[in-house]
């Protein structure tokens, strides 16, 4: 395969090379972090100084750290283990935005077999929670979640609406910022949120690591049983090797996160304003005026994504639809059907999404190609 | 050439699409998603719509180092498809699904999104052969007669086979297994597909049970004596005989087959097995290959999959096509296809319509009226 213009960063990016050299390094150390002679104190001290390190770049303690195997574990025990916490308390629902991603959309769902109750919080037209359903969260409220940045769209999230939501009914304040770390200033104690989720291969770490934030007074019941390594909410063997390489990659994506936006929003622009002068027509940017810089979800009117997707994935493009069934059928966005969009325009967008190694160069390639795949797959009838 | 190579999943068109990519094609693998409900797991060899054959086919793509992408074609093929099956059984007719997918999926829905985004042929695993001829490309009976599947293709005009490829028709079918065993395809050893892909547990019977609901009727023999009852005429095709369920047997001893199938009265008519024989049929809904007779043709004729072939005569009057059989043929359906033999050469297909049994017998006084 010839180089690849990858623009799918939002699914996954690079590892970065000090990540990789933690993580091999961490590789070298043999023993379990839970073991009480000295290999295994030497593996829970690299597990220690990855947590210290990490809770340093997300603005939490060190004791607010669970370390986890990605964002859908995170968001799993924060709505979950969120509500079963509460449930005693009388609060036997939890709130979630209407665009969250599957980890929490699912995972809320899902506590319908236990007698739980989901809330709704409704978007606008681009995809934000909208002003009036704040109310909703209410004193049955368990857990309310929405996401930092949407995943699909990059559309910022009023979060600090969610705080003082959660503030004024009692209930938990959680976020799945997998999106934001990296690209936005995510300092968990200025957000005020109880709970707060981050996933290693979104920022530069490898694939199976991630960490869930739990406030200190936050008092989540475990979704696995077992040995209770992680705060007595999380069990399993701790992955040192694997904190080591997350904690080496989000120390570098903070430090790098304003450069990152400044040159995300350099190439969104070259992107917009290459398209607009294309003379393309039946196009535009989902997700409203406040997104993230790193993510362009583009609808094109008369176009099917994944015929889209093909053709540009063949003229060597990597970019990504909303989502797509475990058999491989892509659905019409959800993000965009909650926001009020109907099936076909829903069907019609890709995202294209930007990470430390992209270039101008890349976005050229892109725009090279995308104004003749969209004219193509508006013959498919 | 760009070719779209249609993989279900299993042995014969992974070979097929590996068989373009060596031939030095550009080739792209998709797999079409055409159950809304998909099976996680087949049962034995039933269904080509489950998640684990979408998984067969990307991994035999990862093999052939072919992109690979699902298209999901389900709303069309729960409408052209299983509608249609139900509606045809519910009109007393016994439908092939197969060749209606052939004709309204594959060689339709998919070549013309094919086509529009660029490709030039879909290449499938189906065993026939497409051979050039003084008036274009011709459709051929596969090498392999066992698995010739010609039949479900006979539907396909002149257009459509100009731009499909069969790479299989000229392979016997161990040898295709061979083939992809030495070519390190997984699918090498996955047993054939024989059932309807969206009936997975191959009780035909209960799905349209389940479609149609309970229409009971009169079992009758053909001078109008009440022998029975049943539930649906949708559960009977004619030339049955397993299933009839009649308490009293024949006066004579013997066997007794579905001679007619009548919805609107609701009754299912058996008799002997002589009563099945038919001598003339009509199809209607023909189509050609290449170009249409224009006078009496004269050839053989196939009345159902892996039938045989039997020689007879046919024209067409008013658009209809008559078929005129040298020698009579038992237990044919209306609804199956007759497709037309040259040889080997396939020269076009109508919908069987009615039957007649053409030597003397109270059915021959009364032609099995057109549904």
């Amino acid at each position: 395969m010839s180089a690849r213009v990858y623009l799918d960063h939002a699914a996954g990016t690079v590892v970065s090379p000090a990540a990789r050299t933690a993580l091999v390094e961490g590789l070298a150390l043999t023993g379990n972090p839970s073991s009480l002679h000295a290999s295994g104190r030497a593996a829970r001290r690299l597990l220690e100084e990855s947590r210290e390190s990490l809770a340093a770049s997300l603005g939490a303690h060190p004791g607010e750290v669970v370390l986890t195997s990605g964002g859908t574990e995170g968001d799993n025990l924060a709505v979950r283990g969120g509500w079963r916490a509460r449930r005693a308390e009388g609060r036997d629902a939890v709130a979630v935005s209407t665009v969250e991603h599957l980890a929490v959309a699912a995972t809320a769902a899902a506590l319908a077999e236990d007698g739980g109750r989901v809330v709704g919080l409704g978007v606008d037209a681009d995809g934000r929670v909208r002003e009036d359903v704040w109310d909703r969260v209410d004193e049955r409220v368990a857990v309310a979640s929405v996401m930092w940045v949407n995943n699909e769209t990059g559309t910022l999230q009023p979060l600090d609406r969610l705080v003082e939501a959660c503030r004024r009914s009692g209930a938990w304040s959680h976020s799945d910022a997998v999106q934001a770390v990296g690209v936005l200033d995510v300092d968990f104690a200025a957000s005020g949120l109880d709970l707060l989720t981050v996933s290693g291969h979104k920022l530069g770490a490898p694939v199976g690591v991630g960490a869930l934030l739990v406030r200190r007074e936050v008092r989540l019941h475990p979704v696995g049983s077992g040995g209770g390594q992680e705060r007595d909410i999380r069990s399993g063997t701790v992955p040192a090797a694997l904190a080591a390489a997350l904690a080496a990659a989000c120390a570098e994506a903070v430090a790098g996160r304003a450069e990152h936006r400044r040159r995300a929003s350099e190439l969104t622009g070259r992107l917009l304003a290459g398209l607009a002068a294309s003379g393309l027509e039946g196009w535009r940017r989902n997700g409203g005026g406040e997104v993230s810089p790193a993510v362009v979800n583009l609808g094109f009117e008369g176009v099917r994504a994944d015929d889209l997707l093909m053709l540009l994935d063949a003229a060597g493009i990597d970019c990504s639809t909303g989502s797509a069934c475990s058999a491989g059928v892509v659905q019409p966005s959800a993000v965009l059907l909650a926001a009020g969009a109907d099936e076909a325009t829903a069907r019609s967008a890709l995202r294209f999404s930007f990470g430390p190694t992209t270039t101008a160069e890349d976005v050229d390639a892109l725009l090279r190609v995308l104004p003749g795949a969209v004219r193509t797959a508006r013959r498919v009838a | 050439m760009k070719v779209l190579a249609a993989m279900s999943g299993g042995v014969d068109s992974a070979v097929a699409a590996a068989r373009m990519v060596e031939a030095g094609h550009e080739v792209t693998g998709v797999h079409l998603a055409l159950s809304r409900n998909p099976q996680s797991f087949r049962t034995g060899a039933r269904g080509c719509c489950s998640r684990e054959d979408a998984h067969d086919a990307r991994r035999a793509a990862d093999v052939l180092g072919i992109p690979f992408y699902v298209w999901d074609l389900s709303e069309r093929f729960a409408a052209d498809v299983v509608d249609d099956f139900v509606a045809e059984y519910a009109a007393g007719r016994t439908p092939n699904p197969c060749l209606r997918c052939n004709e309204k999926i594959k060689f339709s829905a998919v070549l013309e999104r094919g086509l529009a985004l660029g490709f030039d042929r879909v290449a499938t695993g189906h065993y026939a052969r497409l051979l050039p001829g003084p008036d274009g490309v011709e459709l051929h009976r596969a090498v392999d007669g066992d698995k010739d599947q010609s039949y479900v293709l006979g539907v396909l005009g002149p257009e459509q086979l100009a731009r499909s490829a069969f790479p299989l028709g000229d392979t016997p079918k161990p040898q295709v297994r061979a083939e992809a065993a030495a070519r390190g395809l997984l699918v090498a050893d996955k047993p054939d597909s024989h059932d309807i892909c969206f009936i997975a547990d191959g009780d035909t019977a209960g799905f349209l049970s389940s479609r149609l609901g309970s229409q009971p009727g009169a079992v009758v023999d053909t001078d109008g004596t009440v022998l029975g009852s049943h539930e649906g005429t949708h559960g009977f095709t004619v030339g049955q005989r397993r299933g009839l369920r009649l308490g009293v047997p024949a006066p004579d001893g013997r066997p007794r087959f579905v001679l007619d199938i009548s919805p609107a009265e609701r009754t299912v008519t058996v008799g002997p097995r002589e009563a099945l024989e038919v001598r003339e049929l009509e199809g209607i809904r023909p189509g050609w290959t290449g170009q249409a007779p224009v006078a009496e043709w004269h050839g053989t004729v196939q009345l159902r999959a892996h039938g045989e072939a039997l020689p007879a005569r046919a024209e067409l009057r008013d658009g209809r096509l008559l078929v005129r059989l040298e020698r009579p043929a038992s237990g044919v359906a209306p609804g199956q296809a007759v497709v037309l033999y040259d040889g080997t050469r396939v020269v076009g297909s109508a919908t069987i319509d009615s039957t007649r049994h053409g030597t003397t017998g109270a059915r021959d006084a009364q032609p099995v009226a057109a549904r």
